[in-house]
Parts: structure tokens; C-alpha cells; sequence
């Protein structure tokens, strides 16, 4: 085999290390998948046999059918695959979340999956993994996407909840069903232990992140209680869940979406919702760029989103950088 | 500014009314007079002359941004507001935007001092001094004043919305606040007096709003033939003529003046006794009859009005109602009224004529004579209850229009490229084209239609099957085919097609079709209207 080959390429199938023989997040059925993390664009279902983290497992096992193989490493264990040595590490992106760094002769690849920089209290923080190539995301790949501070968000969150009581409105929050809803669930306890109603996609995502250990506000079903009680509460649901009847039962409410897409105001009032609260799970641009200085890579390969425009950004810089075509995206 | 920045927070984080009234009505019990006359001047639409143009502020923001300058470009791109981008890439935010200790200006000092001073001052100045408040305003306010620089703030609120804030605070009707707030005013201390005050505008000039009509389908719901008027959906521009005193002034429905663009108008309405208000259309008329739209916008675009294009293109004023005769407003008067007293005083009258109603005593008939519309250059009808009152914006009930159904044709796609906002990364865009014999000429463009998921299927498709990139467009292989609709038909030396479509829009993915199944440009050509 030739040393200079790429130890991954962008095949029809998916990710491919062909040294070690697996895939990594593919979108059509494979052999070996090995699992960045469980959202649905990297999390596909039909193939023989999984590789996640631990702390993966229950949102992964959750995501696939019963009979699924699904083998699981802790952070930082390595084992060899093929010709390859793997280890996986934490992308901070949500429970479980890792980088798949790969090792031939010295020479090591790392496929980030989705990451973010910002602090979160569901899962284990980002680690930098030294590399010579490192396949990034860029979901948020321009320099309108910075982040405000977790805390500041989570605190205008608590604060349109409170006013909305005042007004004798529901408060519905509209987060993406896995990661994004237990983080906001998690950050909120800093300042209230109040009971949130949760749509049945987050709930059943919750009580998995409970048996992990995360600590979040408590949570009731949304079908339980009568119109009149839901006023000041909140609750909380996944974005297909807006406009649709199921959100009826609530009465009067105020909506609210948290993504990184709602820096943007045009975005915010395109959808349609009352509030948009700067919330991702996603590498800002600020990140970005110190996330691929700190890898020391000498290559990046971009997946999801704004590729072209951080391509043509390092190229600039004299970094060697190439757009591969993926089937990633589309979860914030 | 502060203040106003609240509000403007308040309305654009919610999208109940009634929140919006509440906020506006807090915001204007506290403000001083003059910048509560700003604020609704700013908030329904309003705008200062532009001192800056948007293509300066781009040159200075990229060179503000450091950023290498096609990546500004590619976020305002993505973006699509220029004042939004500036506001994200430039202005200083979370701990820094804390420090930030820009003096607190009232919004009417930021025009007074800062934004109408910038006129006729050299662009380096301009620039000086606009770039200086990037930097020291904390991010919400940077957005706003930059829009302000840049033309008008949409803010989700209409101006009916402001109506009804007003209109409560001060206790008046909505008719009142109403008509305060059309026509030429500036925003003074004294204008928000007066306002509160209830001492309408003496302005000889002022005109009333406008009233406008439902679109309605089922027309056999609206009872007895015999209680409407029906009259032709003519195809020009609305407007008013206001002959008060020695005075007579031409507003379109967006409520600018244009009594220099139509002297023949002004001539005929002169001879008009005065205290008179007419409603009407503005039609270019050749001598068979009403010439298609893309004639009289000839006489819109040109600067000076030579004899040639009077000749040319000469007008008419089709008056629909007499809202002032006298001098007393007669609004609250029947249609058979108004129309009645109308005809009277049109009678002596050629340049300014009376709407022709349409002789047909059934609604089957009406129907038929509907069917002929396309043919006379008119869009549809409309139908007006003879007890109606000339009511105030889109008030249902009294006042209906009955189109025509759109054109339709099938196209393939040629083109495509990225859309805005969270669309930017998606191809949603379209051009598509006709046959003209072997090969497919671009005739339309259009971005609606679809829903996301066929958003997504297509843009994927056309990442596979891209033939060429144009900058951000790119060609495709001819391979979809789509209904399209569109409302009107002209003649267009400009394009390569000879031909231009009014609203085209995306009716259907028809992929039932093969693109050999397309249409040619000989069937859209038929579609022309007849040259008169
Ligand atoms: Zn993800
Ligand atoms: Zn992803």
C-alpha cells in the first residue's frame, strides 16, 4: 500500500478508511461504521456492526434497531482496526460526541464529526487531537456565526420564561430533540428547579441522558396537564413540532427557537418564531479557525455547510484545504 | 436612541399585535414629542433622502471588516441585509460592546445631529464619521442606525398596526390617526402636537387612504347581482387626484406625488371645481383603447418628459370614486352616491372618465364578460357594493376583486444559485427556459414554490448535475421540467427571449414530464397582447 494514500476518502457510501477497512458516519448500509455521534445525518441505520463511545451507547442504541451490533471504546482507548490504530475523543458537540482519530505509520488523521468550543454540561469537553490531516466541520463556516456566551444565553432564556409567566403565556422552546434540548434543560437548573413539560422526541432523549448521569431540570410529559395549566410554563419541543397541532394544546404562547441559525435576523423572521436564542452545538468561526491552528494539521478536508468560503479562506493562508462531498447536515 | 432601541427590540421579538400595540403605546406615553414624531415616522416605513449609498457602505465595511473582502461579500450575500452585516462583523459586542460609552443621543438628535448633517458633506467625512459609529455602538444600535443610513427599518409593524397604537393612546378614531399620517408631513414636535391634539393637517394637498380590495372567488356568495357594481381590475397606477384651492396634486397608492409625470392629468383635473377628490387608475391610452403596462412604466422611468412621449404615450385618469366634493369628505356616503355625483361632474370631462361599469345582469354573464378580460388588457373585475361607504385599507366586505386565472406555461431548468439567509447554502434560485427550435432560451425566473423538501431534492440534483459555474450560478443539464405561472406578458427588446413575464412564480414540479415536452417560445409569443 502506498504511504501517500489519503487514510480517508469521500466515497458513494460514506466516509472511508480503506486501510482499516471501515467507514466512518456513513450514509448507505456498510460493514463497519464507526460512529462520530447518534444525530441522524451521521447516524444511519442497516449497517452489520457500530463502533461508538461509551457514553454514546444509549442515545446510539436508541437511534437503531434492537438487533443492531453495536461495540462501544472509551475516550482515548485505541485498539487496531485493519491496518489502522483508532481512538476516539470527545467533540464536544453532545453526549458522546467523538473525533475518530486514525494512525498508520506515524501518521495520523482526524475526523471531527460535528464539534463546538463552548462549555457544556452534558458532555465531555472538545480535546485538541494533534494531527497532520483534520476533516472539520463547517456547518458556521462565516464570520457573522460568533457566539455569545453560554450563560448570557441560558440566562434570556430563564428571563423570556419569567416575563412570558408574568403575561400569562406558555413559553414554547423549540430545540433540536437530541443534545440541544438536554444542554438548554441542563443549563437552566442554574436557576431554577421549576418542572419543564417535555413533546415525547426530547423525553425519551432525556430519561437516556439522566441514566448517563446528567443532571437536568425536572421534566413532565406534555400531555399531561390541562390547557389552563400551561400558562408560565415551558415547554419544550423539537422544531418539526412548530406550527403543527400538537402545539394547539398550549393556548396562548410565546415561541422561541434556540439554534446558531438565529444570529441572524432574516433567519429568525423567516421561520416565523417570536425569539431566537444563539444557541448551537456547532464550531463558531472564531472556533473554527483556532480549532484547525491548534491540530497543527497541514491539510483540512471541510464537510457541512459554509465549506467553500473557509476553503478558500486557508488557501489564502497557505493552508492546503479541499470541500468533500458529504450527505452531512441539516441538524441545527 | 436607547429607548427606541428598546422598542424596536420589543416589536421584533414577538409576533403577537397585541404585544406590538402594547410596547408602542408604552414607548410613545414616555417619549418626548419630537422623537415620538421620528418613531412613527421610522416605524411605518418612512424614510430621510438617502445621504450615503448602500455600495459606499460596502467599500467601507470591507474595509472595516478584517476580513478578506470577498468573504464580507460572501456573508452579506448570505445574509442579505447590509445593515445586519455591518452590525454582525463590525460592531463591538459582549464585554467590549459593555464598555462601549457612545454618548446617548435621542433618536431625533441622531437625525438632526448626525444623519441629515451627512448631506453634501465629502465622502471622506461621511465616511470619518459613519465608520466612528460602527465601532462605539453596541451591536443592536449599530444595526439600527445603519439601517436608517440605508432606507427603511421593516420591523414587522404595519401602519395600520401604528394606527391602532396611536389611535388608542390618544383616544381618537383610526380614521383620524389615519388620515394624519398619509401625505407629505414632517416629523416635528409640532406634527405630534397637532396629532394629539386632533387638529388634522391643513396641508391643501393632503389625500385620504386608500381603500382596497379583497380577492374572492365564489362570487355567487355575495347575493343578488343587482347590489354590485362591477367594473373592469384595470392594469395601471392607482392614484388620487386632490384639487383643493388654487392646488391640484396626482399621489400614487405608495403615496408619492407624481403630478410632474402626468401634466395632461393635472390640465383636465384643473378645470375641476375645487374641493374635489377623486380615486382612480392611471392607464397609458392609445387611440384603441388602454396600451399594456409596460408603456405607461416608459413614462415613469424617464427623467424629463419630452413632447415625443406625451405624444407617444399619452394617459388617461379612469376615476373610480369622488371621495371629497365641496369640500366635505363623502366617505361615509353610499357608492350610488358617490357615483352618481361622480358621473355629473365627469361628464364635460375626456382626459378624466368614469370607470365603465359593466352592463351584464347576472353573475353568469359576468362571468362570461370576466373571460374576455385578458383580451381587453384588463386584469379582472371589480365588484363594489352600491351601499358600500369608501372604507380604509383592506377592509373586507364592501369592496371585492375577481382576477383572471394566471398564465401558465412549462419550463425547464437552466439555472440555478444559492438563495439567502439559511437558504444560502441551499441552490433555490431558478431560470428557466422555453424551446426556440434546438435549444433553450431563458425566459423566466423564479424562487417560490416549492416546498423544502423539494428544495432539497433539487438543489442535490443540481450539485450532481452541474454543466458549468458561473460565480455562484450554475448551469444544469436539461433535465426538469416545472409549471409555471405568471401575470402578465410584454414585448422586451432587453432580453434574449424578446419577451418578459410579470410575477412568474413556481406552480409545479411536473416531473411527469420529459423537457422535449416543454414549451416553445412561439406558445408564450401567442400569449402577447395584441399590438393596438
Ligand atoms: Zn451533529
Ligand atoms: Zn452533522
Amino acid at each position: 500500500m502506498n504511504e501517500f494514500e489519503d487514510l480517508v476518502t469521500a466515497t458513494r457510501r460514506g466516509l472511508f478508511c480503506k486501510a482499516g477497512d471501515f467507514y466512518i458516519d456513513p450514509w448507505l448500509p456498510v460493514e463497519t461504521a464507526v460512529i462520530t455521534h447518534a444525530h441522524g445525518d451521521h447516524l444511519r441505520g442497516g449497517s452489520a456492526r457500530y463502533i461508538c463511545t461509551d457514553a454514546g451507547e444509549a442515545v446510539t442504541r436508541q437511534r437503531l434497531t434492537a438487533d443492531a451490533r453495536v461495540e462501544t471504546m472509551a475516550y482515548g482507548e485505541s485498539r487496531s482496526v485493519g491496518d489502522v490504530r483508532i481512538s476516539l475523543h470527545p467533540a464536544g458537540h453532545i453526549l458522546g460526541s467523538a473525533q475518530v482519530r486514525i494512525e498508520r505509520d506515524g501518521v495520523v488523521w482526524v475526523v471531527s464529526g460535528d464539534y463546538k468550543r463552548d462549555a457544556d454540561p452534558t458532555c465531555a469537553p472538545f480535546e485538541v487531537v494533534p494531527c497532520e490531516t483534520f476533516i472539520s466541520e463547517a456547518t458556521f463556516a462565516l464570520p457573522a456565526y460568533r457566539w455569545p456566551e453560554t450563560q448570557l444565553v441560558a440566562r434570556e432564556i430563564f428571563d423570556w420564561w419569567q416575563a412570558n409567566k408574568r403575561a400569562g403565556l406558555a413559553s414554547i422552546l423549540y430545540a433540536y430533540a437530541l443534545g440541544k434540548a438536554q444542554r438548554v434543560l441542563a443549563e437552566l437548573t442554574r436557576f431554577t428547579s421549576e418542572p419543564v413539560y417535555v413533546h415525547g422526541a426530547v423525553a425519551t432523549i432525556v430519561n437516556a441522558y439522566r441514566q448517563c448521569g446528567v443532571e437536568m431540570l425536572p421534566t413532565l410529559p406534555a400531555t399531561v396537564a390541562a390547557k389552563a395549566d400551561y400558562a408560565g410554563a415551558l415547554i419544550m419541543a423539537p422544531p418539526s413540532a412548530a406550527g403543527s397541532s400538537w402545539v394547539r394544546r398550549f393556548g396562548e404562547a410565546s415561541s422561541g427557537f434556540c439554534s446558531g441559525w438565529m444570529r441572524v435576523r432574516g433567519d429568525r423572521r423567516r421561520r416565523g418564531y417570536d425569539r431566537g436564542f444563539v444557541l448551537s452545538d456547532h464550531a463558531d468561526w472564531p472556533s473554527l479557525l483556532r480549532t484547525i491552528r491548534e491540530t497543527c494539521a497541514h491539510r483540512v478536508l471541510l464537510t457541512h455547510g459554509y465549506t467553500d468560503a473557509l476553503c478558500r479562506f486557508f488557501q489564502e493562508q497557505g493552508v492546503a484545504a479541499t470541500a468533500l462531498r458529504t450527505e452531512y447536515g441539516g441538524e441545527e | 436612541m436607547r429607548e427606541f432601541a428598546a422598542l424596536f427590540e420589543s416589536l421584533d421579538t414577538t409576533n403577537s399585535t397585541r404585544l406590538k400595540i402594547d410596547a408602542m403605546v408604552e414607548y410613545f406615553r414616555t417619549a418626548k414629542a419630537v422623537d415620538a414624531a421620528w418613531a412613527v415616522y421610522v416605524l411605518v416605513g418612512r424614510r430621510v433622502k438617502q445621504s450615503v449609498g448602500p455600495a459606499l457602505l460596502r467599500a467601507w465595511l470591507r474595509e472595516e471588516a478584517q476580513l478578506p473582502p470577498w468573504l464580507v461579500e460572501e456573508t452579506y450575500a448570505s445574509i442579505g441585509d447590509l445593515a445586519e452585516t455591518i452590525a454582525l462583523l463590525v460592531a463591538p459586542e459582549g464585554a467590549s460592546a459593555m464598555r462601549a460609552t457612545a454618548p446617548q443621543i435621542s433618536l431625533a438628535d441622531w437625525f438632526h445631529q448626525r444623519i441629515l448633517p451627512l448631506t453634501g458633506l465629502p465622502s471622506e467625512e461621511q465616511r470619518r464619521r459613519i465608520v466612528s459609529w460602527w465601532h462605539e455602538l453596541p451591536y443592536r444600535e449599530c444595526f439600527l442606525v445603519t439601517k436608517l443610513l440605508t432606507g427603511s427599518l421593516r420591523v414587522g409593524v404595519s401602519r395600520a398596526l401604528v394606527t391602532r397604537a396611536l389611535a388608542e393612546l390618544f383616544g381618537h378614531s383610526r380614521a383620524l390617526v389615519e388620515r394624519a399620517l398619509i401625505g407629505a408631513w414632517q416629523p416635528s414636535a409640532d406634527f405630534w402636537i397637532a396629532l394629539a391634539q386632533n387638529e388634522s393637517s391643513t396641508l391643501a394637498s393632503h389625500p385620504y387612504p386608500f381603500y382596497l380590495a379583497s380577492p374572492i372567488e365564489a362570487v355567487e356568495s355575495l347575493g343578488a347581482r343587482g347590489e354590485w357594481l362591477a367594473e373592469w381590475k384595470w392594469d395601471g397606477i392607482r392614484g388620487q387626484i386632490v384639487r383643493r384651492g388654487a392646488e391640484c396634486t396626482l399621489w400614487s397608492r405608495g403615496e408619492e406625488i407624481i403630478t410632474d409625470r402626468f401634466p395632461e392629468i393635472i390640465a383636465a383635473a384643473s378645470a375641476i371645481e375645487s374641493g374635489t377628490v377623486l380615486d382612480g387608475e392611471i392607464l397609458a391610452w392609445g387611440e384603441n383603447g388602454v396600451l399594456p403596462f409596460a408603456e405607461l412604466q416608459k413614462r415613469i422611468g424617464r427623467r424629463t418628459l419630452s413632447s415625443r412621449i406625451l405624444k407617444d404615450i399619452p394617459v388617461r385618469f379612469v376615476a373610480y370614486d369622488l371621495l371629497e366634493w365641496q369640500g366635505e369628505d363623502w366617505r361615509p356616503r353610499s357608492l350610488q352616491e358617490r357615483r352618481t355625483q361622480l358621473q355629473k361632474l365627469l361628464s364635460p370631462q375626456t382626459v378624466i372618465v368614469l370607470s365603465p361599469a359593466i352592463d351584464a345582469p347576472s353573475w353568469d354573464s359576468l362571468a362570461a364578460e370576466r373571460d374576455t378580460a385578458r383580451s381587453r388588457g384588463v386584469e379582472g373585475l371589480m365588484l363594489k357594493n352600491w351601499q358600500s361607504v369608501y372604507g380604509t385599507g383592506r377592509q373586507r366586505g364592501g369592496w371585492w376583486k375577481w382576477k383572471i386565472d394566471p398564465f401558465v406555461f412549462d419550463g425547464v431548468l437552466l439555472y440555478a444559485a444559492p438563495g439567502h439567509g439559511r437558504r444560502s447554502n441551499l441552490y433555490t434560485d431558478y431560470t428557466f427556459g422555453v424551446w426556440a427550435g434546438e435549444i433553450l432560451v431563458p425566459v423566466a425566473k423564479a424562487y417560490s414554490g416549492l416546498t423544502d423538501e423539494e428544495i432539497r431534492r433539487l438543489d442535490k440534483w443540481i450539485r450532481a448535475h452541474t454543466r458549468e459555474k458561473f460565480g455562484m450560478v450554475r448551469s444544469v443539464e436539461s433535465a426538469h421540467v416545472f409549471e409555471l405561472a405568471f401575470e402578465g406578458i410584454a414585448r422586451s427588446p432587453r432580453h434574449k427571449s424578446g419577451i418578459a413575464l410579470r410575477f412568474p412564480r413556481i406552480k409545479q414540479w411536473r416531473s411527469d414530464k420529459r423537457p422535449q415536452e416543454a414549451d416553445t417560445l412561439a406558445n408564450l409569443q401567442s400569449m402577447l397582447p395584441t399590438q393596438r
